[in-house]
């Protein structure tokens, strides 16, 4: 099984983590005889790696390429693969179609599981769909299937692609990034002179594979990465180098891409968890003391706005559903009426009614007046919402595009800048 | 206070802290913390004392010694590994247990008199080496050269061997290496268990050949915590491990020395002229875990090299992340 | 190969007819539960304790009563174990108030022993003199014991705030040093004809006693609970308005619970975990300076049967609620005050140790639930 999140032990070898579980070597490993293996399995399959290179040295497309020698290795007649394109560009998402080809032509059998239906239509023989935990649907033929049809297998209703979205009347700029280099946690580079602004009445989508340096762009607007250049100036202050607390005062909302681990505290109540932005303010504070009755009132009106199904405003968060917590995430963020959100994956793991209300709840306030910064790996979801999208490749911003053309997204976000395009040096064979 | 005499004693002193500093490095590399190791130095030197006081032999006391300590130690595995409970709380409870423990049962035995300790004796040709066959070869406890050959031997296994290579990728993915088929859990048993074995080996040594006898808990006297240290400025690695091993047991011994002489380089010696200060030198063993301390987590932030990754964090089938 | 022992869901399936199977809680237990559970732990570990001092040789019954009776039996030994019980309160909120940043203070017991130096340095530099009224004498001495065991816990929690080091050794570390660090002034600079001991204090600065009144209330001759005990209670109380109602206990809450979180809220961890080292150092500060001024009277060495490690389990015990700690405080009182009478003498660590122990296993159960499902014979 080639899993969703890769099973590779960062700091082991290529060659280490393929023999990793298995019964030889014996005892002693004799690394530089199983390197020349795993080089040979690679070239055979085309899934070129160094089998010397630690895992944390790769990227992503890469240690993919290694989780399936992986399989290969052990000789594997079927291979299942979960979500498999979610970290890939289109480009490489070709060369993996290629790949699995290749393999069932040498006689092996593939089970792709993913929720996006062009790519299913695309590379499966044979379809099967799967809602809420039973089969709706078995052995289709690719042949003739149409998408809707699909869809509203997986959904059971007819699935609204497109919300309406009113005529977008972007206000003044109110955020604004200026030049900005910043490090990822490996001290490479991740952001390499990113500029752009953000208009109030807005949403700007960030659209690229992931790990191009969209975290840290998302942390240093936020505060919670240093830049080495550049600024970040919210209503014309700058920010960067700040710490968060800056920001949130200044009306910045952010939804984090990680839910549980950085965006909630799990044993802390809902109540405790809403006011974790405002507990510093008059009502909810007073002098040094808390007022928890305010809190807790406050923590009922959100539930009842915003649908948060939950005993009571005093359980623990970590008894909710990711839905219900992002419900909450949003209720903080929104509630404080801001002036500029950042939403990282606002929908990522939730069911197609939660995503379609996290959709209605964005473009409301962006109705209302706010701008707001939507990055997501689902380019449905961007064109969907945003008034213009602008892609990201290895740090640096390749071009903004407001039609959704797919074929230029998809080429910028494979490192061609949109002036290249236009100009017809699109590199339209594939890698 | 002669230098060859302070290192050949600090080799001495300084296997105590090898044995348990490799065995929490096994521990701590399959990613359990267990803080327990000073419990269980207590309980190993109990053992190691009254069995060989009991059977007159002290093999068979080593040998008990590390059994009782590895099964205690299995307290704190099922705790942490099966029961999944915080394991900083439950290390500091296994040490309040075998500290209770060996105190109890060891009631007594410190008015017990001399018993027959581990030979010692020196290897024929190599204590003829200048200065180093003196250090190192030179009438010193089995024991001790039973810690030189754990050095390499833990190296090798570690990073060279098939079960070395599992090892380290249950402490640092255990979730990668639970998909291939190891047992993460038992492995995870397995080496809380030889992290037990040693420190009773460690505590063996303290009361069956470097300081022999029964002093209840000022037998260890926090060599045990010392030692928790020192797999830090290790970076879990056995050679670095050995190094502040030894060092550290040349410095404890160094402490005892200085306040002999009545000169100290040329000049009067302080702290043979002010006995008091020695409460100062008693403080050193102490804070210089600190700074070793202190500079191994800088180094790991410089070198971006660290603990085990999953050092501390309970393996729990099905959860995203590690 | 490949090995089919599963995790421990499905232990001792071949030797049980009954599947124990163990599921994660998906509601939160009723809220009674948690303290039924510790008080079975406890009750646990009382019977896992008995069977340990049976087998060494002891009669495990009667020294459980000989504890209740020596502790609780009469006006007096009640007084000795609110003695006891001081510090222990002390320690104990110190310990939990850390323990709730996620910063394990070990150190509780060096900390302790700063406390008993301010304190001292006030009487015997001497800071003030001999006859100054106890009203300046005490405030004095309670507030350099406080300053001097925040000192204490400051450095470790510099050291980790500024480097990221490994409190709970460092902290460690430190209990050493600071008991060398006493000694060094108990033998070499305050010793008294060359006992290892100071000379006892004044008597205005001593903290009041009951039995100082005992010539108004004659019941009170003798009672020895002195005003540390009504300190550590208000200080309790000080302590679960600062956790619970406080903007700073929201933080700690916060940043103890998800410390990602924390920082995403825009709070700022490093000066954080100096602060609550600081204050938790201070208590266990203040508990040094309340032994020394209410018990002691003098600086010497033994002043501590171990009040830091205990306050550790304390805190746990009490699941880190200030007013729990009060009465798990006055329980471990009574078992070291009892503790010095029986035989064996590791007894009561012993004791302490499995309850632990036993308390910490039992954490499961709050979150996992085990079902006994009667196994069908295979056909």
């Amino acid at each position: 099984m080639v899993h969703q999140h890769f099973m590779l032990v960062p700091t082991q070898t290529v060659t280490e983590n393929i023999l990793l579980g298995l019964d030889r070597p014996r005892f002693l490993m004799k690394l530089a005889e199983y390197d020349e293996v795993v080089a040979d399995l690679g070239e055979r399959y085309g899934l070129k790696v160094d089998p010397r290179a630690k895992i944390w040295q790769l990227s992503v497309g890469e240690q993919q390429r290694v989780e399936i020698l992986k399989m290969l290795y052990r000789g594997a007649e079927v291979l299942i693969m979960d979500e498999p394109t979610a970290v890939l560009a289109p480009q490489e998402i070709y060369s993996l179609f290629e790949t699995l080809r290749a393999m069932v032509a040498q006689g092996k059998s593939i089970i792709f599981i993913s929720h996006k239906l062009q790519e299913v239509t695309e590379i499966a023989d044979r379809i099967t769909v799967l809602r809420k935990g039973r089969v709706t649907a078995s052995d289709l033929k690719v042949e003739g299937i149409k998408r809707e049809e699909l869809a509203s297998l997986m959904v059971g209703r007819e699935v609204l692609f497109r919300l309406e979205r009113q005529e977008c009347h972007p206000g003044k700029i109110v955020l604004s990034v200026e030049d900005v280099h910043a490090e990822n946690d490996k001290g490479l580079p991740a952001l390499q002179g990113v500029s752009f602004d953000i208009r109030a009445g807005e949403i700007v989508g960030l659209a690229g594979v992931a790990g191009n340096g969209q975290r840290e762009l998302a942390q240093v607007i936020s505060g919670l990465r240093r830049c080495t250049r550049g600024r970040v100036l919210l209503n014309g202050e700058p920010i960067e180098n700040q710490s968060p607390l800056l920001g949130i005062q200044r009306g910045l909302a952010h939804i984090p891409e990680d839910r549980t681990h950085v965006g909630t505290a799990p044993n802390l109540s809902v109540t405790d968890n809403v006011i974790m932005k405002k507990y510093r303010q008059p009502p909810f504070a007073r002098g040094v003391m808390l007022d928890m009755r305010v809190a807790e009132e406050f923590a009922t009106q959100l539930k009842a706005a915003y649908d948060i199904i939950v005993p009571t405003v005093e359980t623990p968060v970590r008894m909710l559903s990711g839905g219900n917590l992002q419900r909450v995430i949003l209720a903080r963020e929104i509630s404080g009426q801001p002036l500029f959100m950042i939403a990282m994956q606002p929908t990522r793991g939730l069911d197609v009614g939660a995503i379609e209300g996290v959709h209605r709840l964005l473009l409301a306030q962006r109705d209302a007046g706010a701008a707001i910064l939507l990055v997501s790996e689902e380019l449905e979801e961007l064109l969907s919402l945003s008034d213009r999208i602008l892609v990201i490749y290895e740090g640096k911003i390749m071009g903004e595009v407001q039609d959704g053309d797919l074929t230029t997204i998809g080429l910028m976000m494979m490192g061609t800048s949109l002036e290249d395009i236009r100009n017809g040096k699109g590199d339209s064979s594939h890698v | 206070m002669d230098p060859i005499v302070i290192l050949q004693a600090g080799v001495g002193t300084g296997t105590v802290l090898l044995f348990a500093t490799i065995g929490e490095l096994f521990a701590e590399r399959s990613g359990v913390l267990n803080l327990g190791v000073e419990g269980m130095m207590l309980v190993g030197a109990m053992s190691a004392f009254s069995i060989t006081l009991v059977t007159g032999n002290p093999w068979l006391g080593v040998l008990l010694a590390m059994l009782a300590a590895g099964l205690i130690s299995q307290i704190h595995a099922f705790i942490v590994v099966t029961l999944q409970a915080d394991q900083v709380v439950s290390g500091l409870a296994l040490t309040f247990l075998g500290a209770g423990i060996s105190v109890v049962l060891g009631e007594g035995l410190s008015k017990a008199g001399a018993i027959s300790l581990m030979p010692a004796f020196s290897i024929p040709l190599l204590s003829q080496i200048p200065i180093v066959g003196q250090i190192f070869f030179q009438n010193q406890s089995v024991l001790v050269y039973v810690g030189y050959l754990l050095i390499p031997l833990s190296w090798f296994f570690i990073n060279r061997t098939r079960p070395g290579m599992h090892l380290r990728a249950v402490g640092e993915h255990p979730a990668a290496a639970d998909t291939l088929g190891i047992n993460v859990y038992r492995l995870r048993y397995f080496y809380v268990f030889v992290g037990g074995l040693l420190a009773g080996l460690a505590g063996a040594t303290i009361s069956l050949a470097i300081s022999p006898g029964w002093f209840s808990e000022l037998t260890t006297a926090g060599q045990g915590w010392i030692a928790v240290g020192l797999v830090i400025f290790a970076q879990w690695d056995p050679l670095r491990a050995a190094f502040g091993s030894y060092a550290f047991g040349a410095l404890r011994r160094l402490i005892l020395d200085i306040q002999g002489p009545t000169i100290l380089l040329g000049f009067p010696n302080p702290f043979y002229y002010n006995p008091y200060w020695g409460f100062f030198l008693q403080m050193l063993p102490y804070a210089f875990t600190i700074i070793v301390l202190v500079i191994g987590s800088r180094e790991a932030v410089r070198k971006r090299l660290g603990a085990p990754a999953a050092l501390g964090l309970p393996y729990i089938r099905g959860e995203r992340g590690l | 190969m490949s090995d089919t022992m599963s995790s421990p869901q499905e232990v001792e399936r071949r030797l049980v007819p009954f599947t124990i199977r163990i599921e994660s809680r998906l509601v939160e237990p009723p809220r009674w539960y948690p303290a039924v559970v510790s008080f079975g732990a406890i009750v646990l570990a009382l019977i896992a304790g008995g069977i340990i001092i049976a087998l060494v040789g002891g009669d495990p019954v009667r020294s459980y009563l000989h504890i209740a009776r020596a502790s609780f039996g009469n006006l007096g030994v009640l007084s000795d174990t609110l003695v006891k019980a001081t510090p222990l309160i002390l320690v104990g909120l110190a310990c939990s108030l850390a323990f709730r940043s996620r910063l394990w203070n070990i150190g509780a017991e060096g900390q302790f022993f700063l406390g008993a130096f301010g304190a001292s340095a006030v009487v015997l530099t001497p800071l003030l003199p001999a006859d100054t009224s106890p009203w300046l004498f005490l405030p004095a001495m309670l507030l350099a014991g406080i300053g001097a065991g925040a000192l204490w816990g400051f450095i470790p929690g510099f050291l980790k705030a500024r480097f990221n080091v490994n409190e709970i050794i460092t902290t460690l570390m430190m209990n050493y040093i600071a008991v060398a660090w006493n000694n060094f002034f108990i033998y070499a600079i305050w010793s008294e004809g060359g006992f290892q001991m100071s000379p006892m204090f004044p008597r205005n600065a001593w903290l009041p006693r009951l039995t100082d009144y005992a010539k108004q209330v004659s019941v009170l001759a003798g009672l020895t609970t002195h005003a540390g005990f009504l300190i550590a209670l208000v200080v309790a109380i000080l302590v679960w308005f600062i956790v619970y109602r406080s903007r700073w206990g929201y933080e700690i809450r916060l940043i103890g619970d998800n410390p990602q979180a924390a920082r995403y809220a825009g709070l700022n961890i490093a000066r954080n975990t100096i602060l609550v080292m600081m204050f938790s150092g201070g208590l266990a500060g203040l508990a040094g300076a309340s032994e020394i001024s209410g018990v002691v009277h003098r600086l010497q060495g033994a002043i501590s049967p171990g009040y830091g490690f205990t306050g550790i389990i304390i805190a746990w015990l009490a699941k880190l609620n200030p007013i729990a700690v009060i009465l798990v405080s006055i329980l471990f009182g009574a078992l070291i005050l009892a503790g010095r009478e029986i035989q064996p003498s590791g007894i009561p660590k012993l004791i302490q140790g499995v309850i632990l122990v036993s308390l910490i296993a039992s954490d499961f159960l709050l979150r996992y639930r085990v079902r006994f499902i009667p196994r069908r014979e295979a056909a």
